[in-house]
């Protein structure tokens, strides 16, 4: 029961850390149908940001939470940043092109910023601080979980919660669900379209910079090369809980990391990942639009 | 503008092409090829072997060259991909290099091999450890300065069994090339003694975001020991969630993991890992001298095969100093016959392309620094 | 926009970069030695680099805006005739052009400053083109995004070598049933997935090329694993004997011959029943269905035929690198395939061969600008396909116009 316990536990930081960056992924699919890949380098950016902001600080003297909320800030202030500025470079010209195109200049986007910060700091892999506190209680009343992973899952919970919040009841909200279902209608009843993506992938990039500082924290180590793995099954957890939809990608998410946590324990993890895709093949064949997706109505 | 695009790029493709192959009509030196990984994921491997390369040309150039002519270094990337390899070997073929010091992973050295074979090419690898390279005889003509695989599997196997003393080993790999190499062999060694029971054998996968499935796997399956092979940034993830939860169990790896990064990364975790790796030739003035002047150059401390590369390159030049020549079986019949002072120590070359008397020895990270421990029973003590 | 507007607008876009890449490009801190060390050329560097980028950017955005395209978009008139459309009216320019390049095609590898590097990587590049081509088929006229395309590659590429290593089947043996395979294996695919749409397509094949590859990786009973099969054999031509120089262009040839089958078949296909059904499917899925069209056989023979290809190529990989190990058949490699088609000009033969050229030839001219080399590769991706979103080719779109005399008039 205890191994199965961990087992559990362990799925869940898993799922917790896919759905913050595939939390992003959904959204900006939601808006505007692209599966936009570089949305996994905005989570390695924010990475950096924050161990670069943390040893400054650090060399600073500073100590304490306020390394963390500071450092926080910053990662989410230069993630929104650079989500913002790539929708503007390599999107934004690309509005009315074919479907594919702008899939391309994703692809094309995602090398860019690898080697962008490849160049500018280093290839090696770096040690990344863990600024997480350490919280005595969880350790008392939870003896599976470490601190660490305790704060992930309750943070994932918190900006679950707080974006559906901001979705469901905010004028803001209002105007991305209505682009979402049919963007000439927003435009005619008065949203502003291009203000309205561009909120998106700023959300979406803030959302990727918690999980950065708390991914890194928890792995304690960053490269330039991290944003790839997780983006690729930050998508697949966001297609597999029905892709534009918030609490799907969470869903996902979870199923995601605990198909891989358990296909590990009990299974071997050689095949961890076949796992992973097979179930999604599985779940695609029986429900052909992800767990929680709406079926989408085909217009005739 | 979208002629003059297509047109703008039929030109540059031309004029590319032009300077490109007018390169190999270049002066007349002895062109050292180095090929390996000198960008992407794996660059931190290939960029110090390069650089190594580049020193040692420097200090053969001081001295009047090889043959009296200059030594000129010809980097080219292969990015460790194997297909990837073809177009660099053959690049370095039409740029004429004489020998070639790389690559740096196995699967494109044997690709870029099949290559270099038909044109009597001798090739010096820094780091390339697939036992098959040297001991299938496919390859005459490939020398490497780097113990093999098997060598190392069973350095960390013997280890484990006979100077820890445990009786229970989790083996683990990488899935990669080198990393699942290295494991099968240490699993063969084990099973062979008898002396301890492999209790799991997996490979995890690589840049994946949380290992603690396998640790709790590792803690269910009563392991004493951690073999691990592969390289650093996924064992200092493992060794840290190890530690996290408590567990005491040994862990010992490989040279992809007797890196200072490692320590770096894994920090006051890493206390008390043990690693294989070259043969610690620190207080060789050679190495010293090496360290030095890669200080001066490049501001920074070597990185992971440097003296490997090093020694290599000096060997090669060696060679063709003392065969008077750049063909290829002259070259590696001095390199076979000749022994040469390198930063590895007095070195030549056995009938299958090994280095004689360059091995591994096991270390152990005290203090935040890898130290030499001893490998024979009885001396090891208890963390 | 007066022209001091305009600079103001490009000093506010400088400023943003040079806030916005503050904290990548200017500290850069070692976090044993406890340094920091501050470069603070390199904010100057990216604000005068980006300012006047800026203003070249917008100047060309707004040719762009201005061109042809757009124009006729807002108007619905034909599209003004581009150098490619311009071509393809005039049947004698067409003929001259291709005798040109079927000349080039053939001299090439004898031009004296022609080295075994340069014909080994056109034949790279022309090893994608059949990539491409075959991509093209699914994605280009059929419609259906396919992000798993490396897997049929893979299948091609294990068939021969591992045909060779148990039996040693040579190349020419191999290369039909490399082939096959990969359409079985196109077909068993296919069937799971008739009924996705869209991007839960893309992702279902994304994890079968993903899974492919894992089971090659760790089923090393079968495939040896990571470490991969070496030594597998060139083809041969009647048992000569040939150096590395005159196998490199054996194969070029070779594989200028493959090549140019596909084109011949893929045109062929374009014309046929079948590739008409694919357009429709393409064009509109429901459509296509009412008008008697059988989608799930159209969409299983897409993949069927596309995979082909893609194993024909496998197996010249295989016998080309002589050596085969699943690193080389990633993810990344299938978004390159598809980049090749998309930024070529879906549906379009000239587009792939020209993308195909384009993206595997830069990264080895690049190779002077080392380092930077990839960098500079992603900027190209992002900026053809902000300005030329189409592709470079655009795809013949057959138009029928019905004429008073009762003839079909073709127009293209």
């Amino acid at each position: 029961m205890d191994y199965f316990l961990e087992l559990f536990f362990g799925g869940l930081t898993r799922g917790s850390i896919y759905a913050l960056i595939a939390l992003g992924y959904t959204m900006v699919y939601g808006i505007i149908e692209l599966i936009n890949f570089a949305h996994g380098e905005i989570y390695m950016i924010a990475s950096f940001t924050a161990l670069i902001v943390s040893s400054l600080l650090a060399l600073q003297g500073m100590t304490g939470p306020a390394v963390l909320l500071l450092t926080a800030a910053a990662a989410i202030i230069f993630a929104a940043a650079h989500g913002f500025t790539v929708e503007k470079v390599a999107y934004k010209p690309l509005r009315q092109a074919p479907r594919l195109s702008p899939l391309i200049s994703a692809i094309g986007m995602s090398i860019f910023l690898q080697n962008y910060v490849m160049l500018a700091q280093t290839s090696d892999f770096l040690p990344f601080p863990n600024l997480l506190p350490d919280l005595p209680f969880v350790a008392e009343y939870l003896p599976f979980l470490g601190a660490t992973e305790f704060f992930i899952i309750v943070t994932t919970a918190l900006v679950m919660v707080g974006l559906t919040l901001l979705i469901k009841f905010t004028r803001m909200g209002k105007a991305m669900r209505a682009t979402a279902q049919d963007r000439n209608m927003a435009m005619l009843v008065g949203v502003d379209i291009n203000r309205t993506i561009s909120n998106t992938f700023i959300i979406g990039s803030a959302l990727a910079a918690v999980g950065g500082v708390l991914i890194a924290s928890h792995i304690g180590r960053i490269n330039f090369y991290i944003g790839f793995i997780a983006g690729i099954k930050a998508f697949t957890a966001a297609v597999l809980g029905g892709i534009g939809s918030i609490p799907g990608a969470v869903l996902g998410a979870l199923v995601l990391g605990w198909t891989e946590s358990f296909a590990t324990g009990y299974v071997s993890s050689d095949y961890e990942d076949v796992f992973a895709f097979v179930l999604l093949v599985l779940i695609l064949i029986v429900r052909p639009s992800g767990l929680l997706g709406r079926p989408a109505v085909q217009k005739v | 503008m979208r002629k003059g695009m297509l047109g703008f790029f039929v030109a540059c493709v031309t004029a590319l092409t032009l300077v490109l192959g007018g390169t190999a009509l270049a002066a007349d030196t002895i062109k050292l090829g180095v090929a390996g990984a000198h960008s992407g994921d794996l660059a931190s491997y290939g960029l110090p072997t390069k650089r190594a390369a580049e020193l040692v040309a420097k200090e053969f150039n001081a001295k009047g060259g090889v043959l009296g002519k200059k030594v000129e270094v010809l980097a080219e990337d292969d990015v460790c991909k194997p297909e990837v390899a073809t177009n660099t070997a053959m690049k370095l073929i039409s740029r004429g290099a004489h020998v070639v010091l790389g690559h740096i992973c196995s699967g494109a050295t044997k690709t870029a091999l099949e290559i270099y074979n038909k044109e009597k090419i001798v090739v010096m690898s820094s780091s390339a450890t697939n036992p098959e390279l040297t001991q299938s005889g496919r390859y005459p003509l490939f020398f490497r300065t780097i113990a093999s695989d098997d060598a190392q599997a069973k350095l960390d196997a013997e280890f484990a069994m006979n100077v820890l003393k445990v009786k229970k080993i989790a083996v683990l790999h990488d899935k990669g090339d080198y990393g699942k190499g290295l494991a099968e062999y240490a699993k063969k060694f084990i099973e062979e003694s008898k002396k301890a029971q492999v209790v799991l054998y997996e490979g995890i996968t690589p840049g994946a975001v949380d290992y603690s499935a396998v640790v709790q796997k590792i803690k269910q399956s009563g392991a004493e020991a951690v073999i691990y092979g592969g390289y650093h940034p996924e064992a200092s993830s493992i060794v840290m969630q190890m530690r996290k939860k408590n567990m005491k169990t040994y862990f010992i790896s490989d040279d992809g993991v007797k890196d200072d990064t490692f320590i770096k990364v894994a920090g006051r975790y890493a206390e008390g890992v043990y690693a294989s790796g070259p043969k610690d030739t620190s207080k060789n003035p050679l190495a010293i001298a090496a360290i030095a002047a890669h200080k001066q150059e490049y501001k920074s401390d070597p990185g992971a095969f440097f003296l490997n590369g090093y020694a290599a390159a000096q060997a090669l030049l060696n060679a063709i100093q003392k065969a008077k020549s750049t063909k290829g079986e002259a070259v590696a019949k001095a390199l076979r016959t000749h022994a040469v002072d390198t930063p590895l120590g007095k070195i030549k070359f056995d009938k299958r392309g090994d280095a004689i008397g360059v091995g591994f020895s096991m270390y152990q990270v005290k203090n935040g620094v890898y130290v030499e421990v001893p490998t024979t029973a009885g001396a090891a003590k208890k963390r | 926009m007066g022209p001091i507007r305009r600079l103001g607008h490009s000093l506010v876009i400088s400023l943003w970069f040079m806030f916005l890449t503050f904290p990548i490009m200017v500290p850069k801190v070692d976090t044993i030695e406890k340094t920091v060390q501050w470069r603070w050329d390199n904010l100057l560097y990216v604000g005068a680099g980006s300012f006047f980028l800026s203003l070249l950017w917008r100047f060309l955005l707004e040719r762009k805006e201005r061109g042809p395209f757009r124009a006729a978009e807002q108007e619905k008139k034909p599209v003004a005739p581009t150098w490619a459309d311009r071509l393809r009216g005039n049947p004698r320019a067409l003929r001259s052009v291709v005798v040109i390049l079927a000349l080039a095609v053939c001299i090439f590898p004898f031009l004296p400053f022609v080295t075994t590097y340069q014909v080994n990587i056109l034949t790279n590049a022309i090893l994608y083109i059949m990539l491409g081509l075959g991509l093209n088929i699914v994605v280009g006229l059929a419609g259906l995004l396919h992000l798993g395309y490396v897997a049929f590659y893979a299948v091609g590429a294990y068939t021969y070598a591992l045909l060779y290593y148990h039996f040693g089947v040579g190349f020419w043996t191999a290369l039909p049933l490399g082939a096959l395979l990969a359409t079985l294996f196109g077909v068993l695919l296919g069937f799971p997935i008739l009924r996705l749409r869209g991007d839960y397509l893309a992702i279902v094949t994304l994890g079968f090329g993903e899974i492919t590859r894992l089971v090659l990786e760790n089923w090393g009973e079968f495939t040896f694993g990571p470490s991969g099969i070496a030594g597998i054999p060139r083809p041969g031509l009647f048992g000569m004997e040939m150096n590395l120089h005159e196998v490199t262009i054996y194969i070029y040839f070779l594989m200028v011959g493959l090549c140019l089958a596909t084109i011949f078949v893929v045109r062929r296909l374009q014309d046929s029943r079948i590739g008409r059904a694919w357009v429709a499917l393409r064009e509109d899925e429901i459509a296509c269905e009412a008008m008697g069209v059988d989608t799930r056989m159209a969409k299983l023979t897409a993949f069927a035929l596309g995979s082909t290809w893609a194993g024909l190529a496998g197996v010249v990989f295989a016998a080309k690198t002589t050596f085969v190990n699943p690193a080389s058949f990633t993810f990344l490699e299938s978004a390159m395939i598809l980049s090749i088609v998309v930024l070529g000009g879906m549906g379009s033969i000239a587009g792939v061969a020209l993308g195909a050229l384009i993206l595997i030839l830069t990264p080895e001219y690049l190779r002077a600008f080392s380092e930077y080399r990839m960098l500079a590769f992603g900027v190209i991706m992002v900026l053809m396909m902000v300005f030329r979103p189409q592709g470079i080719v655009t795809g013949v779109r057959r138009v029928y116009t019905y004429t008073r005399k009762g003839q079909d008039g073709k127009e293209t």
